[in-house]
């Protein structure tokens, strides 16, 4: 018998010829994430007068193509807060662990009932964002973090991998902050105007939101997940379809691909 | 002669199963001067007296701000409550760095209580010769915490420790109905009405061997919070005064009717 544990498992090399283990032989320096990989595009979300609503698509893709079509992107925390995830999707699942774990400390450490709100958990979130960065190995998202804060008023603030925090009325990452954003400020442009804003508005708005992100960025799905989060808990729907779309104005786009007119 | 073997370090038990050198430690406590703490809906309050070690000397702290939101008051050795003081106020600043909260309470005591206990589950360790109150304000409102160098954590809604404390204990548990529904000035009056009981004959509350500390929430109901602020010298002589004013009031009643104690009806005159 061979005792080295190198040679365990492979190919016999009396059957195979001998075995080609140089790719065992880590060359060069280790490396950080330089790149996402399997990605999640934009993730949308405005506050309203009781809370706040987010959505995300239920899209992962790999590069260009479309690779799995049912990744879930939002995620609750304690069932308060919601968190939505865009850019690297393994990291997301990493993150998503690390909280699964962070919620079940929370809610062990403690008798009287104290849980982290999305204020506590938005500020959790930057410091381990900012610190992957530090040592530069960013987590490659860009979050989204919603609930209530400590006097139950409506929360919403961003993270991204590295660290940067902003806080608005309404927000969203990737694609949606050129394409969602404008929408969403028309009708929250500033914080005295989330008060006007009802809940069905809110879900209106935040699906038109949906449908124009799914005409107009390649790498977006017509299958969605949408969570609203208030003071009653946390109402997460993860199977939305687009509706009442029109391609009409497809044909009137010129100047992509090998259109020759 | 008799002599103890099973008291050299705190890892070993007693036949009767006893750890002596916790014991001893409980016995520190004891040797420390009085504090007081005492809760409502709305406040946490400590009161404490203060030693001066010789007649030209300044008085020993009692009373500790850890956090906004917290306070502490000791009895026992001040070095070793210092020590945990200062673990505490480094707890309460990372719990503010990475979460951007208040330190829950429960949590702060639970820290203490841990550290406090391997103390006594290490050879060549000693435990705390000091014991704590914890008193302030959190998400879920006043909290008023015990802790003892055997690592003993426990909530109370008010709680004496230190020399002579079993007359303020008596004093708390006869009167403690009315603490929860007691206004911020109503408690400190409580908690200096307890720590006098615990007095030997000729020693009063003055304003230099007095200390007051309050916590509590500006309105009930509302999250805004009326820091732990530690009330010494002048700023507790109205609190002292109307303590002793009753005492007079008191004697002076028992003179013209001999009634006692029996005039629970507490005339204030202000």
């Amino acid at each position: 018998m061979d005792h080295r544990p190198q040679a365990w498992g492979r190919p016999r090399d009396d059957v195979y010829g001998a075995y080609d283990a140089s790719y065992l032989q880590a060359n060069g320096p280790n490396q950080h994430t330089q790149s996402p990989i399997v990605t999640g595009t934009s993730v949308v979300a405005m506050k309203f007068k009781d809370g706040v609503v987010m959505a995300a698509d239920n899209l992962a893709s790999y590069g260009s193509l479309a690779r799995f079509t049912d990744v879930k992107r939002i995620r609750t925390f304690a069932d308060t807060s919601i968190i939505g995830f865009g850019g690297d999707v393994s990291d997301m699942q990493y993150l998503d662990r690390h909280l699964t774990e962070l919620g079940i400390d929370e809610a062990y450490q403690s008798e009287a009932g104290h849980t982290l709100n999305a204020r506590n958990l938005h500020k959790y979130l930057s410091n381990l964002l900012y610190n992957r960065r530090s040592k530069f190995d960013p987590l490659w998202n860009h979050l989204l973090v919603a609930g209530l804060d400590e006097e139950s008023r409506p929360f919403l603030a961003a993270a991204d991998l590295l660290g940067t925090t902003f806080t608005s009325p309404s927000l969203a990452t990737g694609f949606g902050g050129m394409l969602a954003q404008p929408i969403m400020r028309r009708y929250v442009p500033d914080e005295a105007a989330v008060a006007g804003v009802s809940r069905d508005q809110a879900v209106e708005v935040i699906r038109e939101c949906m449908k124009v992100l799914f005409y107009r960025d390649a790498r977006s799905l017509d299958s969605y997940s949408l969570a609203i989060v208030t003071k009653d808990g946390v109402e997460l729907r993860e199977n939305e379809k687009l509706e009442q779309q029109s391609w009409a104005f497809a044909d009137r786009i010129k100047g992509y691909g090998t259109q020759t007119v | 002669m008799f002599r103890n073997n099973y008291d050299n370090d705190s890892v070993t038990f007693s036949p009767q199963g006893r750890i002596f050198q916790v014991e001893y430690a409980a016995e520190a406590v004891k040797q420390g001067s009085v504090v007081v703490g005492l809760t409502s809906k709305t406040h946490a309050v400590l009161c404490a007296i203060k030693r001066n070690a010789e007649e030209l000397s300044s008085y020993q702290k009692k009373l500790f701000a850890v956090d906004e939101h917290v306070g502490l008051a000791i009895a026992g050795l001040t070095s070793d409550a210092r020590v945990l003081s200062n673990f505490m106020k480094q707890q309460c600043l990372s719990e503010r760095l990475t979460y951007d909260r208040a330190m829950p309470l429960e949590l702060l005591v639970s820290l203490i209580g841990d550290k406090a206990q391997l103390n006594t589950q290490h050879y060549g360790r000693r435990p705390y010769g000091v014991g704590l109150l914890v008193a302030g304000v959190d998400e879920t409102g006043p909290h008023l915490f015990e802790f003892q160098p055997s690592g003993l954590t426990q909530e109370m809604l008010a709680c004496a420790i230190g020399a002579r404390s079993q007359m303020a204990r008596t004093y708390l548990e006869k009167n403690l109905d009315q603490f929860a529904a007691c206004g911020r000035d109503e408690l400190i009056h409580h908690g200096l009405r307890a720590l006098k009981e615990t007095l030997v004959q000729d020693r009063e509350l003055t304003l230099e061997n007095t200390s007051v500390g309050v916590v509590g929430l500006k309105e009930l109901g509302k999250k805004a919070l009326e820091p732990f602020k530690v009330h010494d010298g002048p700023d507790v002589k109205d609190w002292i005064n109307s303590v002793a004013d009753e005492a007079e009031a008191e004697t002076s009643a028992e003179g013209g009717e001999g009634e006692g104690e029996g005039g629970e009806g507490m005339q204030v005159d202000e």
